[in-house]
This record gives C-alpha cells, sequence and structure tokens, in this order.
C-alpha cells in the first residue's frame, strides 16, 4: 500500500505545502488494477505549518507528496528522509492524482 | 495625475503590444487581475521575481501563480474588499526555484466611474531581506545557530542592529542554549576589528579570576613572576564576552561596574592605567534577577549590563526546531566521521521528541554524536543512544517493538569489535552529556583530572 499526502485548497492543490489548512491522504492498493484500490481521507489543520505536515507524514507512514510550493529546506529534509516529493505541480486534485497513478505525473506541470 | 491627451493613451494602451511593452519597461513585477483573481496579464520583471512563465499562468488564480504567504491568509480579492482602498504589506513568495522570497506587495483595485471593482493591479518589489540569513539553502540560521521557531528567528532578525552597536549585551538562557555561539556571532557580524575574548567565571577561583580580567604587573603578588596582560587588554577593539557573570565574585562586580563607566583598566599592583576599547557581553544561565533579590549580585551592575537582554529558549520550547537541529547534526556528523547514518528511526524519533533535553542543545548534539559514532547500520536505532536517555524518565511508552529477531541460542551474533579507544570516547560523552558540558564536573565523574579529560577530549576531537 502506497500513501500519498496532498495539501488542499477546497478542490484545488494548495499553492504552499507550509499554509494548506486542509491535507488529503490517499491510501493505494495496486494489487486489483493498474490503478489499484484507493481510500481517501481528508484532514483539517488546526495551524498549519511545515512541521505539523512532516508530523503527519510520520504518523500516517505517507511515502510520496504531490504539492504546488513547498521550500528547497523543506523539500530537502523530506527526500533525505527517503520521501518522494513531486512539486511545483499544480491544478485540481483528480487529475493530478490520476496523473500520478497512471505514472505520468511529473514535476512543473500545471492542469488548469 | 494630470493627463495630455487621454484619448491619445488610450488609443495607444489598447493595442495588446503596447501594454506589454509599457508592463516590460517597468522595474516592479506587475500582475493585472480580473475580480476574481484570475490573471490576465504579468510583466517580465513579475517573471524573474516569482519564476513563472507567462504562458503556464495567464488565465489561473493569483494565488497559485504566486504563492504568497498573504494570499493564504487574508487577501482581500479572496474575501470582501470593502472599502476599495489599496492595501500594502510585506510577505514572502515561494519561487519555482523552492526559494523564499520577501516582497513588498501591494494590491489597488481598479474602481470605474459607479465604484464598482473592474479588475485589481498587483505589484510586487523584493524588499531587502527577510528576517532571516540562508545558510547554505539548508537551514535558516545565523552562523552556526540553527532554528525556525518564532522565538529565534526574532533573535536572529535582531542580530545585525545588535552588532552595529557597542552597547553591552547580556544573553541568558538555560546551560547548552547556545549563548556563546550568539556572543560569538554579534561579534563576528560588528565591525569591531579587535579579537572575541572570551573568559569563564565559574571556571576560575576569586584571586584568579581578577588577575585573568585586569592582569597585573610582575611581583604584584606571591608567585606573580610574570606580567599578565588581562583579557580586558587583550579584547582591546573587540569584544569581551563573560559568561556565567552570576558566578563574578562581588568585588569583582564593583570593579568591573567601575571600567565599564571609564573604560579604564588598571592591572593589580600597578599604578598605571591604560584605556581600552573592548564591548562587553555578558552571559548567564542563572536568573541575575534573583541573584540581586538575593543580595549575590549588584544591580547597577545587572542594569548596566542589561542594556540589549537577548533570552535563548530552551530546546524543549522551540517545537519544530528540534528536527531541524536533528538532522542538522545528523548530517555534519555523518560528514565529519564519514558514516553511512541516514536516519533516525521511529522509536528513535518519538524518544527524542518526548525526551525533555535538560542540557539543550549541547545535549541534543552530544547525543546525536554519540549515536552516529556508535551506529553500525544506516538507521540510527534505540541501541545506539547512551545508556542515560533509555533509563530516565519520561521514556514514551508507544514504542513499536524492534523488529530484529531476538538472539536465538546456538546462533551467534558477531558484535561488533570495540576498541579502548570507543570506550574512552564513549565514556567521556557519557560524562559530558551527564553534566550538561561542564568538563569540570565531568572530569570529576570520570575521576580524571581537567587536563586529563582536556588532553583525551582534544585526541578525540571532541569540541
Amino acid at each position: 500500500m502506497e500513501k500519498i499526502l496532498i495539501p488542499l485548497i477546497g478542490n484545488e492543490l494548495a499553492p504552499r505545502f507550509d499554509m494548506a489548512l486542509e491535507v488529503l491522504i490517499v491510501s493505494v492498493t495496486r494489487e486489483t488494477s493498474a490503478m489499484g484500490k484507493i481510500d481517501e481521507k481528508i484532514v483539517i489543520l488546526d495551524a498549519p505549518s511545515s512541521e505539523t505536515m512532516y508530523r503527519m507524514v510520520m504518523s500516517e507512514s505517507v511515502k510520496t507528496i504531490l504539492c504546488a510550493g513547498i521550500e528547497k529546506e523543506i523539500y530537502d529534509f523530506l527526500r533525505r528522509k527517503r520521501l518522494r516529493v513531486i512539486d511545483n505541480v499544480c491544478g485540481p486534485v483528480d487529475p493530478v492524482l490520476e496523473a500520478y497513478l497512471m505514472g505520468t505525473l511529473t514535476e512543473g506541470q500545471s492542469y488548469y | 495625475m494630470p493627463i495630455a491627451d487621454l484619448s491619445a493613451i488610450i488609443h495607444g494602451l489598447t493595442d495588446t503590444k503596447a501594454l506589454a511593452t509599457l508592463l516590460d519597461a517597468l522595474p516592479l513585477g506587475i500582475a493585472i487581475m480580473d475580480t476574481r483573481g484570475k490573471l490576465l496579464a504579468i510583466n517580465s520583471a513579475y517573471e524573474k521575481i516569482t519564476g513563472v512563465q507567462r504562458k503556464d499562468v495567464l488565465g489561473i488564480k493569483c494565488l497559485h501563480a504566486l504563492r504568497c504567504d498573504f494570499c493564504m491568509k487574508n487577501c482581500p480579492i479572496m474575501t470582501d474588499w470593502e472599502n476599495h482602498d489599496p492595501k500594502t504589506v510585506e510577505a514572502n513568495i515561494l519561487t519555482r526555484n523552492r526559494e523564499k522570497v520577501f516582497v513588498n506587495l501591494t494590491l489597488s483595485p481598479l474602481v470605474d466611474d459607479t465604484t464598482t471593482i473592474q479588475g485589481v493591479i498587483e505589484t510586487i518589489t523584493p524588499s531587502s531581506g527577510g528576517p532571516l540569513d540562508e545558510v547554505s539553502g539548508h537551514v535558516l540560521g545565523l552562523g552556526e545557530l540553527v532554528g525556525r521557531s518564532p522565538q529565534v528567528r526574532k533573535i536572529f532578525a535582531m542580530t545585525p542592529s545588535i552588532a552595529q552597536t557597542d552597547s553591552p549585551v547580556l544573553i541568558t538562557g538555560e546551560t547548552g542554549t547556545g549563548k556563546d555561539m550568539l556572543a560569538e556571532e554579534i561579534h563576528n557580524e560588528s565591525d569591531r576589528d579587535g579579537p572575541f575574548v572570551k573568559v569563564n567565571c565559574g571556571a576560575l577561583p576569586p584571586p584568579l579570576l581578577e588577575s585573568e580580567l585586569f592582569g597585573h604587573i610582575k611581583n604584584a603578588f606571591p608567585g606573580a613572576d610574570q606580567a599578565k596582560q588581562g583579557r580586558l587588554r587583550m579584547a582591546h577593539g573587540g569584544t569581551l564576552f563573560i559568561t556565567e557573570i552570576g558566578d563574578l565574585p562581588l568585588s569583582l562586580q564593583t570593579k568591573l561596574l567601575a571600567y565599564m563607566d571609564n573604560h579604564v583598566v588598571r592591572p593589580m599592583g600597578s599604578t598605571k592605567s591604560v584605556r581600552t576599547d573592548v564591548r562587553l557581553m555578558a552571559a548567564s544561565n542563572t536568573n541575575l534577577d534573583d541573584a540581586v533579590r538575593n543580595k549575590t549580585f549588584r544591580q547597577d551592575l545587572l542594569y548596566r549590563l542589561n542594556v540589549i537582554r537577548l533570552h535563548l529558549p530552551p530546546l524543549r520550547e522551540r517545537g519544530e526546531d528540534l528536527l531541524l537541529l536533528q538532522d542538522h547534526f545528523l548530517r555534519m556528523f555523518q560528514l565529519r566521521y564519514k558514516k553511512k547514518v541516514e536516519r533516525f528511526s521511529k522509536n528513535v524519533d518519538k524518544l527524542l521528541k518526548s525526551y525533555t533535553f535538560p542540557g539543550n542543545i549541547r545535549e541534543l548534539r552530544n547525543l546525536i554524536e554519540y549515536a552516529v559514532n556508535f551506529c553500525d547500520t544506516p538507521v540510527i536505532r534505540m541501541r545506539h543512544l547512551p545508556g542515560y536517555i533509555l533509563h530516565g524518565h519520561g521514556l514514551p511508552t508507544n514504542l513499536t517493538p524492534s523488529t530484529q529477531r531476538p538472539d536465538i541460542p546456538g546462533e551467534v551474533r558477531s558484535a561488533p569489535p570495540e576498541r579502548w579507544e570507543d570506550v574512552q570516547r564513549k565514556m567521556i560523552l557519557d560524562a559530558l552529556v551527564k553534566t550538561g558540558g561542564r568538563k569540570q564536573q565531568a572530569a570529576e565523574l570520570l575521576g580524571w583530572g581537567r587536563s586529563t579529560l582536556w588532553r583525551k577530549m582534544k585526541h578525540f576531537g571532541i569540541e
């Protein structure tokens, strides 16, 4: 099972990792089909910060982060923690997630 | 703004190319948006500051292009723009290169004759710098000091201006919070050409301390077979940093106070005075206000020192800094000892998060140095930590059991060979951690003389 974290604003990727008030956590089990079986949950954050996000990444055993803007030091930190981070992505969450699951999502893509 | 020929201007600017030329000629970043914040035009300065390309962002909402903290909090476009007044704020944005850039942001509504907003003009200019230095693109800090928590950010922001004055500075904070490093950093950032000289009042007996600070002439007292300059004169043109000033005897407090009044040093036994130019900084890990109440510290000296007071918070109050510092020290010792230790196990992370760190950053640093030294795998696990932390109070109860197989009788697990040097090194680090870095106490704990401990620390490269 792979867990993916996506910072949100409404139905779109939040512009900043450290300031998102909502987070979508997607659990994907790829045993049944190419896209896999998906479970989703949304977590509301009281006080967003990079630290809060990292705590959530650790507690939820997240493996992949899809986000828009993220500071270099946080990006490097997460990468050193062996997390996959695909950043500078923007657009509504559904096509972004779909592209990731299809294996076509790359850094810097816009889905608007 | 008075306009000579309005129709000519309108005619000229309704041409797309002419408008783009005008916007691109302006040195500040400009975005023109509709009333809902959708980008209609941006100029080349905007592209340069944010790192976006206009073909990628035209038509999308400004907040996705600018990635500004202001957009996420109280941007009037996102809420109700009640009074139509332009807004000017200091903000920060994240560029496409993942850099945080501090900007001055202005939002001005384009209002028609019926006072309806028809659009918004946004301008951005990089501000002279944020409240922090960026150190090698990894952690935010000031020289060797590392941190992001609000209390520490505030100190980092104040330091450059403090460095430019010659006023005395008093740095307070628990042991191991980085008082000495902060003092040295203030000195390094100042324009003072002289040296940074440090004296520890707790480390010297009172009779020696006076001679250490003010110097003495030859034969000033029995055993003074040579003249001594004293730290105040050594620091001429620079900074004298007096640590643990709460331990300074009352008689010397009076003498120091007199020095702060006239900047004149008279060595012990001498009739001659020497004028010096020294900036004084002091640090204490005890509460000097309490010491004044207990009459062990002079109130007037506290007032003289208290011109600029900086308080370094203990590690347990610095929130997210713990993670940054963990990572910072791990990388530092990885490089120093050339070991492929990459991360902490989840249990170690949990333990470090719950531990109170009475020795603060120094304790964390020593603990990670110990762990990196004794770690034989890429992951630092509980067994690599010094014993005292595992047997102390406050061990988290929700640690997950190790997945390592228990030792099975008959199956031999080869333990890494332990050299005597490693054992000694471990003993020193253990003792230093236990005593919060106090070398005298660590030496006593080990049953060694202070000089033996110092020599061995030097041998093992322990700072």
